[in-house]
């Protein structure tokens, strides 16, 4: 059939037209038909941890890490969605790690104090150490975010704070495993429909402009930084979160909270999912990260090798898996002969 | 004390303006940010030594072909990857980089670091410079970076090729209007740039072992000197040069070596929020802040 003397055509679905606005919705079906991938997602994600008390112990950590990693990609695709491009995620990540693991060590504090602490307070520090930086654009903003985190790791080693080289260690946990489990599956939810609907808010316009034309959107009165800002601080939130939870998972935060793999991690996971959108993010974490884990084997190869699915997708499939699932279902496509109709 | 800073610092600022020199020169013509050249960097140090004692081959020979290779690699990682996603910033950033990594890690996989890996110096034995012992290795890198610096700037400022190149940086559309093509534009500067990276692998690998994490520190180096120096001034270049080899050489013998890699990370994260053209660029001002 795919011979050059056809083309492919493609139709939005009936149910679409009718559906893709809130009032032509008329029937079950049409509800199911916007509501059901939602549905199934929740249930899935909500059934992972179950599933994976058959896998076995190891399997039940790559949840976590998956978790970890989906949420450090909504973060990206947050500050993304703002024009804000990040090649050093892991700052947000180690600043929220270390925080928490801070007040851990000093003061003994529980996890139910320390995460919602550092989580909004490493958020907060990372708006404000960036905030004289936010009127930088495009490449200037991302070699400073790419230099940020290597700069905190410098900076641990060579003065010896926060445990230096070796680290905090001996942290308070969690009450068990699936408590541990279940804290994050919530917070990826909630994030990810937080995320959702701030988007769809007047909002989440201004923030979307500001990434098109932020000279325009000067030009409407908007103060531009102080959006910016704000717009970090949403984003770092997740990043944070993650990076404070994991410290008391492991009951351990090092140096390696800053490391590289926190930064590629969810730049490639956006990629593979769809960049600039939200349930591409989770799709891109919930692929990558297992993979990468059955990859272990190949040591340091494997930072190579999802280096190179990273470039392979900017190449050949920009536009990501969610988007091509996406037109899937919401569109009919058939090949029709050139020049017969 | 006094001495020591000035000779090795000397020598530092010299091997930073040959390591930023390359990547500055891609970015200066073409507007392309190649992070790629921490691993092609890499990669000459790799292949002079292979060259060297698996193939034998005269000394003054592997340098050559390996900087021939990684110029024609340049130019492929260009022809290949950059042109798809040209004028896409974030891609442009993120393919490049992504490559550099993947480079670089392929080479740790492989398992190639330790002492095995090192160059001899091309020129045996040194000179003592008031009261400081120097090799020729380093004198021969000063005088390497000194004519590099130079020759590029003869090349952009007076050859026909190197102003179009310059033309094509400064306008694109004016200068496709005069016929000068950008897709060779910049596979020349990317291949340009990936001699220079090259070259500077070749004279700066014999003063230590070829190691791994060189390309990650390279890639900083040049990114400090870069951003320090004005992202597409050469004049910039060589002052910033001269200001963080200073002081990296100042901290390491004044304070301590543990904080000289962080000197170049706070030169980025200060200049790029004071002044983020750099100390003497100053075209770019209008694009790159709102």
């Amino acid at each position: 059939m795919k011979n050059s003397s056809y083309r492919k055509e493609r139709m939005d679905r009936g149910i679409k037209a009718r559906a893709d606005d809130i009032f032509a919705i008329s029937s079950y079906k049409e509800i199911a038909y916007l509501v059901l991938p939602r549905f199934l997602f929740i249930v899935f994600i909500l059934l992972v941890p179950i599933l994976g008390q058959y896998a076995g112990h190891y399997w039940q950590g790559i949840i976590v890490i998956t978790c970890i990693i989906a949420l450090l990609t909504l973060s990206w695709t947050f500050m993304f969605s703002v024009g804000l491009i990040s090649l050093g995620h892991a700052v947000f990540f180690g600043v929220g790690a270390y925080i928490a693991g801070w007040m851990s060590f000093e003061f003994g504090l529980s996890p139910l104090v320390t995460i919602p602490v550092a989580t909004v307070s490493g958020a907060a520090l990372g708006a404000l150490l960036f905030y004289p930086v936010l009127r930088l654009r495009g490449i200037y903003f991302a070699l400073i975010t790419f230099a940020l985190p290597l700069f905190m790791m410098r900076l641990i080693e060579a003065t010896g704070y926060l445990g230096g080289t070796a680290g905090l260690s001996r942290l308070a946990s969690f009450p068990s495993r699936m408590v541990a489990t279940y804290i994050i599956i919530l917070v990826l939810l909630i994030v990810v429909f937080g995320y959702l609907r701030i988007q769809d808010m007047d909002y989440g316009l201004v923030l979307r402009a500001i990434r098109d034309n932020d000279l325009s959107v000067y030009a409407a009165g908007i103060n531009v930084p102080l959006f910016k800002a704000q717009a970090l601080f949403l984003g770092a939130l997740p990043a944070t979160f993650a990076g404070a939870f994991l410290t008391h998972h492991y009951r351990f935060v090092g140096m390696t909270a800053f490391a590289l793999e926190y930064s590629m991690f969810p730049i490639t996971s956006a990629v593979i999912g769809g960049t600039g959108l939200y349930p591409g993010a989770v799709l891109g974490a919930f692929l990558l990260t297992p993979l990468s884990e059955s990859l272990r084997a190949f040591g340091t190869l494997r930072i190579a090798i999802y280096s190179l699915v990273l470039v392979f997708f900017i190449l050949r499939l920009p536009q990501g898996l969610f988007r091509f699932i996406q037109r899937k279902y919401h569109q009919y496509e058939r090949w029709v002969p050139i020049g017969k109709e | 004390m006094v001495e020591v800073i000035i000779i090795y610092g000397l020598v530092a600022s010299a091997v930073l303006l040959l390591v930023s020199l390359g990547f500055s020169i891609t970015f200066g013509l073409s507007g392309i940010a190649n992070l790629s050249y921490g691993g092609i960097y890499l990669s000459a140090g790799y292949l002079t030594w292979y060259l060297l004692y698996e193939l034998e081959f005269p000394y003054i020979l592997a340098l050559f072909i390996s900087v021939i290779t990684m110029a024609i690699f340049g130019a492929l990682i260009y022809k290949i990857v950059i042109i798809r996603v040209r004028g896409n910033i974030m891609n442009e950033v993120v393919v490049t980089f992504a490559l550099g990594l993947a480079i670089i890690e392929l080479f740790r996989w492989l398992g190639l670091g330790g002492y095995r890996y090192s160059l001899p110096s091309i020129v045996q034995g040194g000179v003592r410079i008031i009261g400081i012992n120097l090799d020729y290795q380093r004198i021969l890198i000063i005088f390497a970076a000194i004519l590099v610096a130079s020759s590029l700037w003869y090349f952009t400022r007076r050859t026909k090729t190197g102003l179009a190149l310059l033309g094509m940086a400064q306008d694109e559309y004016t200068a496709l209007s005069l016929g000068i093509d950008s897709d060779w534009a910049a596979t020349y500067s990317c291949a340009l740039g990936a001699a220079i990276t090259a070259l500077a692998a070749v004279m700066i690998f014999p003063l230590g072992v070829i190691s791994i994490d060189e390309g990650y520190k390279i890639l900083i180096r040049m990114l400090a000197v870069t951003v320090l120096g004005g992202l597409e001034s050469t004049k910039g270049l060589v002052l910033a040069a001269i200001i963080l080899g200073f002081f990296q050489i100042g901290v390491g013998t004044l304070v301590s070596p543990r904080w000289t890699e962080a000197v170049f990370l706070g030169a980025i994260l200060f200049v790029l929020a004071i002044k983020p053209s750099g100390i003497m660029g100053q075209s770019k001002e209008l694009e790159e802040r709102v």
